[in-house]
């Protein structure tokens, strides 16, 4: 049986964003499949055990998806169904932006630009020991704006930290509109180049490229940290949502939320 | 490790810092420094001896504290080193965020506290940091007055797990407490009391020591003196005893009066009043910076004497 199926995760995301009456979707569905190829064929935890000290290790720094994020947890039996059901309950455990104290999450990252620098520094760490971990640092084209992830890019180059595997989420929006209109972020494959990283551009929608390109940048022992520019759509999945920024703002009513699980239940 | 009972050898703040984390790096191999590429002349021995645990991540302070949260979510205790408000006040959400709500084993060391690069100007200024940090959950706050207290603190936050400040003054500092000293908790000091029994007793921070105590011997006034090195958690039960002992309690600081040692001081005070700890409330007078920047260059007296961060009321008024 195919595991994390990304249909299964949108549902997951929309039962939680309906149940919790929360925002946050087109940018929760944008990284679905990039986190499904990570969790189903690339995350190491040994024993299923998300403390494992010689797991690898998944960072989200754009902490604003971490309900595609949940949806994976829930699959791989670290979140109840009672944690689903009552996602922004009062006094419950799951918040809006990713939160170390949630186990399988591994930074706090709900301000951007805070999620890679952290990673990088677990990186050096396990390099520091000798130990042959992956960090995978999923980060927003919007989040590219913030300073301090161009300090961790240069940090990461200079460190040759090729452990690291930075996948940008390139959805081409941010809050307040598209990355073009609010500040140009260029050609992010040369920019990454640029930094000293090994780039490659995909669709961040095509599960066997993603798994493949994955495959292929982790056997690069060349000194280079990654970089995985994935082309995405916001809202991914859904016809109402998709290229909709408003999505990323808007709550589920009965009726959208009815239409969109039709949606995901008739393709699967 | 100077053994107890022998008398500490001119040092300064830095030096003895630097001194210390290395001596406790000999046996700790998790102790870690990283520098923002500052502490040029005071950092090398470390780095020649621990080269596997230094690095200067160049200057990107809030990388710097990022990257020291993710070496101690895999078991450093990481010390990250640059000058007064560059890893402090550009760093409050990666130290509030990133550091603190994990309780990670990060301590920031910060050099040239207060108007020590005086001529430098208002960047290099730090006058507010202390304030700032103190707000921040899980972080203790610390200004050692002299370089024994820079020893046992740096002693302290190598075994202490969880985040830390250390402000340091720069250069030149003398030493007041002649002996080496413990410290194990949060603790403030006792450097003068008298068997007088004096009805005044002064509160100092970070190099404020130094010139109270000096301040006291030279001018014979009739007064104790306690240090404070530590601004956050403070030491309540020194502050209930120092409430129940004197009619009249001086703290010094070289910081702005908002926020910093003298509100930490008088917020605990009148927590201890209001809960019927204490049933009295002596006169509490604070000196500090009066909320204000200073503009011009000077020295580090210059600029303490400009904000009037003295006790000459003191002398003038009340001698004995």
């Amino acid at each position: 049986m195919k595991t994390f199926t990304p249909a299964e995760l949108r549902k997951t995301v929309l039962r939680m964003a309906f149940s919790g009456s929360t925002v946050h979707i087109g940018c929760a569905f944008s990284i679905i499949e990039i986190l499904a190829v990570l969790y189903r064929n690339h995350l190491r935890y040994p024993d299923n055990n998300p403390e494992a000290v010689e797991r690898d290790y998944l960072v989200l720094s754009k902490g604003h998806g971490v309900m595609a994020q949940y949806a994976c947890l829930y699959e791989k039996g670290w979140l109840t169904q009672f944690d689903i059901d009552n996602y922004f309950k009062d006094g419950s455990k799951l918040k809006g932006l990713s939160d170390a104290h949630v186990v399988g999450c591994e930074v706090t990252s709900g301000s951007l630009g805070h999620g890679l620098s952290v990673g990088a520094g677990m990186a050096l760490a396990a390099k520091l020991n000798k130990s042959d971990q992956y960090c995978y640092a999923i980060v927003g084209d919007g989040e590219m704006n913030e300073g301090t992830m161009w300090e961790a890019l240069l940090f990461a180059s200079h460190q040759k930290l090729d452990n690291l595997i930075v996948i940008v989420d390139e959805n081409g929006f941010q809050a307040m509109g598209t990355t073009s209109d609010v500040l140009e972020l260029g050609n992010l494959k040369d920019k990454f180049t640029a930094f000293g990283f090994e780039a490659v551009s995909v669709d961040g929608h095509n599960e066997t490229d993603l798994d493949a390109t994955l495959a292929q940048l982790k056997n690069n022992k060349n000194g280079k940290p990654k970089a995985i520019i994935a082309r995405t759509v916001k809202g991914k999945g859904v016809s109402f949502m998709e290229h909709q920024n408003i999505w990323h703002y808007t709550r589920l009513n009965n009726e959208t939320f009815a239409q969109a699980i039709s949606e995901l239940e008739s393709r699967s | 490790m100077i053994p107890p009972g022998q008398r500490l050898r001119e040092a300064d703040m830095r030096n003895t810092f630097i001194k210390t984390l290395i001596e406790m790096a000999e046996t700790d191999p998790t102790i870690f420094l990283i520098c923002g590429d500052l502490g040029y002349s005071v950092l090398e021995a470390f780095a020649e001896k621990f080269p596997d645990r230094f690095l200067n991540v160049g200057i990107a302070e809030q990388n710097m504290l990022g990257v020291a949260t993710g070496l101690s979510f895999e078991g450093y205790n990481v010390f990250t080193y640059s000058i007064g408000n560059f890893p402090t006040l550009r760093c409050m959400e990666q130290i509030r965020y990133d550091v603190c709500y994990h309780n990670a084993n990060v301590k920031v060391i910060a050099v040239g506290g207060g108007y020590a690069y005086g001529p430098l100007g208002v960047s290099h200024h730090t006058t507010e940091e202390l304030g700032m940090l103190r707000t921040i959950p899980n972080l203790q706050v610390t200004a050692p007055g002299d370089p024994a207290e820079v020893a046992a603190i740096t002693r302290y936050f190598s075994q202490h797990k969880g985040p830390g400040y250390i402000r340091l003054n720069k250069t030149g500092e003398k030493i007041i407490h002649q002996h080496p000293i413990a410290i194990n908790k949060p603790q403030a000091i006792p450097v003068i009391v008298s068997p007088q029994k004096n009805s005044r007793v002064i509160c100092a921070t970070g190099d404020m020591l130094n010139y109270a105590y000096h301040y006291i011997q030279e001018h014979s006034i009739a007064a104790d003196l306690y240090s404070f090195p530590f601004v956050s958690p403070l030491d309540d039960e020194t502050v209930k005893h120092l409430a129940e002992s004197y009619a009249e309690i001086i703290t010094i600081e070289e910081h702005q009066l908002n926020g910093g040692f003298g509100s930490a001081f008088l917020e605990v005070m009148h927590d201890l009043y209001a809960q019927g700890v204490i049933d009295k409330l002596p006169k509490v007078n604070r000196i500090g910076i009066n909320n204000q920047f200073v503009g011009f260059a000077g020295s580090q007296d210059y600029l303490r004497a400009y904000a009037k961060l003295n006790l000459d009321f003191l002398s003038k008024n009340i001698a004995r």
